[in-house]
């Protein structure tokens, strides 16, 4: 996709869109800081202090840095799931059922070969979670290249299938004695091995690795070069010979089996069991992600970067201010209104 | 099983469903200017917290209904900011929007948590009045379940029979030339938005303090998106809309008739008929669906810069 530069920006000299971006963001995130500060006065809380909590608690320590990781492993993967097919201008807000199902496929690759040692069972529980995602984005790629169903709105449909699916699962054949919403904890051997004594899990390292891989293939074969021809003009791309139709379908499915491993990774790494309704919009925040830096691989990564720091801030004001963790999304919210807001700011191109 | 007890299914459904028409009349008005809404979810949030907050200090659950249907009118406005006057994105504004309502609304219910409220009066039916105490007792409601049918009237007399709803549509058609026939875009988007939240409140409201009478988190657990696939499902018209709050009710009476007769089927596999549904009908559609959505759903309208 051709990149369209505010043409303004052209004719400044470097130094000068260098600092009025500065400006631009240090604006944004002053108007965000404020518009949040108004809510924890509201609520009774001291703005200042709260903020102070969130950065030395996530960049101040290693143990923070390292909870900031954590939560972004989720981010890049589903972010990427959505990136993926955004390049052959497919709108994949499917992210969400697409992890459940992977999470769902994978616990039970995690529940039925429980004897199996680790090195088996852990690819054998990726391979099932890709699997999950892929079939649940299969549908809407088949549909739309059969020209029958947008796939917008069926990946919007099949969010809403996938956590009664997982439900359905769990209540009635796999939850633990204890607990009827949740199975019991996974045997050692269907966990992720942690890195370092922290809780980053072997999920990150692939999150990261796909992330190269992603940003290879766009960039240095005919695969990307095709996919770009596609997105670009897909018309054009159709009469120059390439499969749209085959390519609706393989990527959609890919990008589904990316979800789904985040969805593997959920339950193996994090949680180490299959929770009902774990997610409360993980895969919402991989669309947002992906399309607030238009798919590209760096800004995947910086944008997950800062949205992890508010999430793993705010689940310690949680603890040690007694906010609630959802008010947290509030500052999440306040951050994506300000950055929607200014578009202008931005290269335009789409999700 | 009783008759009794279908019938108290019956009752149940009626309840179920009156919050989803509501919030489908709301974004059947969006989708009809060209707004996609999938920030729905944090309205109705909102909405609902405030209203039974509201009727918890007030003790009043009409003051409650009140300020849930001007908070979702107000909330929706916020979309508005972003897509009409900002011209951001409507699905990663929408999703931001109901990330937003996930944290408010948890801010605002919080002190009220398992709190009690006077609920929505029920209202015989004057009918039914001398029928057996039981069975009038099942089929008393309140007034907003009275309203939601005659709701959906207005709102299809509203977008088709009025000068202002021919300018709604035209603007979901064709946003430029209604400009060009002396419309105001911005302006009639900004008042679908307002309209539609005011009806996804009543819709909030309804479920907090008429069906539910509580407050937790999460507490619509996907109404908003359901509204969103139910707008599709009744091709963008209001009256259809009917059939498919309908629809969405009768697989929840299925659901709990299937229970009280002792018979096993998973109510989460019920709960997943409403979206196949959907897309089956979608599917049967196939080509002819694109008549029916506005056609300039969820561009920009990029309109005279001034």
């Amino acid at each position: 996709m051709p990149h369209k530069d505010n043409p303004q920006s052209q004719s400044k000299p470097l130094w000068r869109s260098l600092s009025d971006l500065v400006v631009r963001y240090t604006l944004m995130v002053l108007i965000v800081l404020l518009l949040f500060a108004v809510i924890l006065v509201i609520s009774g809380k001291d703005p200042l202090q709260s903020y102070q909590d969130i950065l030395t608690s996530t960049l101040g320590s290693s143990y923070g840095f390292s909870e900031v990781m954590v939560a972004m492993t989720p981010l890049l993967i589903t972010a990427l799931a959505v990136a993926l097919p955004s390049r052959i201008g497919l709108i994949n807000v499917g992210g969400e059922g697409q992890l459940y199902m992977g999470a769902c496929l994978a616990t039970w690759g995690a529940i039925a070969f429980d004897t199996l040692p680790s090195w088996a069972l852990l690819p054998l529980m990726a391979l099932l979670g890709m699997l999950g995602g892929a079939l649940w984005a299969f549908v809407p790629g088949y549909l739309k290249s059969l020209g029958l169903v947008n796939e917008t709105i069926t990946t919007l449909l099949l969010n809403s299938v996938a956590p009664s699916v997982v439900a359905f699962f769990v209540f009635g054949f796999w939850h633990s004695p204890m607990d009827t919403n949740k199975t019991p904890n996974f045997v050692p051997a269907a966990r992720l091995p942690t890195l370092f004594s922290t809780r980053i899990d072997l999920s990150f390292v692939f999150a990261l690795v796909l992330l190269v891989i992603f940003w290879f293939l766009m960039r240095y074969t005919r695969w990307g070069l095709e996919m770009r021809a596609i997105g670009g003009n897909p018309q054009a791309a159709r009469r120059n010979g390439i499969p749209l139709n085959g390519y609706w379908i393989v990527i959609m499915s890919v990008g589904g089996a990316i979800a789904g491993l985040a969805g593997m990774a959920q339950v193996s790494g994090y949680y180490g069991v299959l929770l009902v309704n774990f997610s409360r919009g993980l895969g919402f925040m991989g669309f947002l992600i992906s399309w607030l830096s238009f798919g590209d691989p760096v800004g995947i990564l910086v944008t997950s970067f800062i949205v992890s720091i508010i999430i793993t801030g705010g689940n310690l004001l949680q603890l040690t201010r007694g906010i609630p963790y959802a008010v947290i999304n509030i500052l999440l919210a306040f951050t994506l209104f300000v950055v929607l807001a200014r578009p202008l700011f931005f290269k335009r191109k789409e999700a | 099983m009783s008759l009794l007890s279908i019938l108290g299914v019956i009752s149940s459904a009626i309840f179920s469903g009156t919050s989803l028409l509501y919030t489908t009349l709301g974004e059947t008005i969006h989708q009809r200017s060209g707004i996609v809404n999938l920030g729905l979810e944090g309205v109705m949030l909102i909405s609902a917290s405030s209203g039974f907050a509201v009727t918890v200090i007030s003790g009043n659950p009409y003051l409650g209904v009140l300020v849930a249907t001007i908070t979702g009118g107000l909330v929706n406005l916020v979309l508005g900011l972003l897509v009409v006057t900002r011209r951001a994105n409507q699905l990663a504004s929408g999703l931001a929007l109901m990330f937003f309502g996930f944290g408010l609304s948890a801010l605002i219910g919080k002190p009220y948590v398992g709190a009690k409220i006077n609920a929505l009066p029920r209202i015989p039916l004057p009918g039914l009045s001398n029928l057996p105490v039981l069975f009038a007792s099942l089929f008393k409601f309140d007034l907003l379940i009275y309203l939601v049918i005659p709701a959906a009237i207005l709102i299809w007399w509203l977008l088709f029979r009025t000068r202002w709803g021919l300018g709604l549509r035209a603007v979901g058609e064709n946003a430029d030339a209604a400009f060009a026939s002396g419309r105001n875009p911005f302006l009639i988007r900004y008042q679908a938005l307002f309209l539609g939240g005011m009806l996804a409140g009543l819709g909030a409201a309804h479920l907090s303090i008429a069906y539910t009478m509580n407050w937790s988190e999460y507490m619509t657990a996907g109404r908003g998106f359901i509204a969103v696939a139910l707008v599709i499902f009744s091709k963008w018209h209001p009256l259809r809309a009917i059939v498919g709050a309908l629809l969405f009710s009768g697989a929840v009476a299925f659901q709990l008739l299937l229970q009280s007769s002792g018979l096993q089927v998973s109510p989460f596999l019920l709960d997943t008929i409403p979206y196949l549904l959907t897309l089956l009908v979608l599917i049967a559609w196939g080509g002819t669906r694109k008549h029916a959505a506005p056609a300039s759903l969820g561009r920009v309208y990029q309109g005279g810069q001034q």
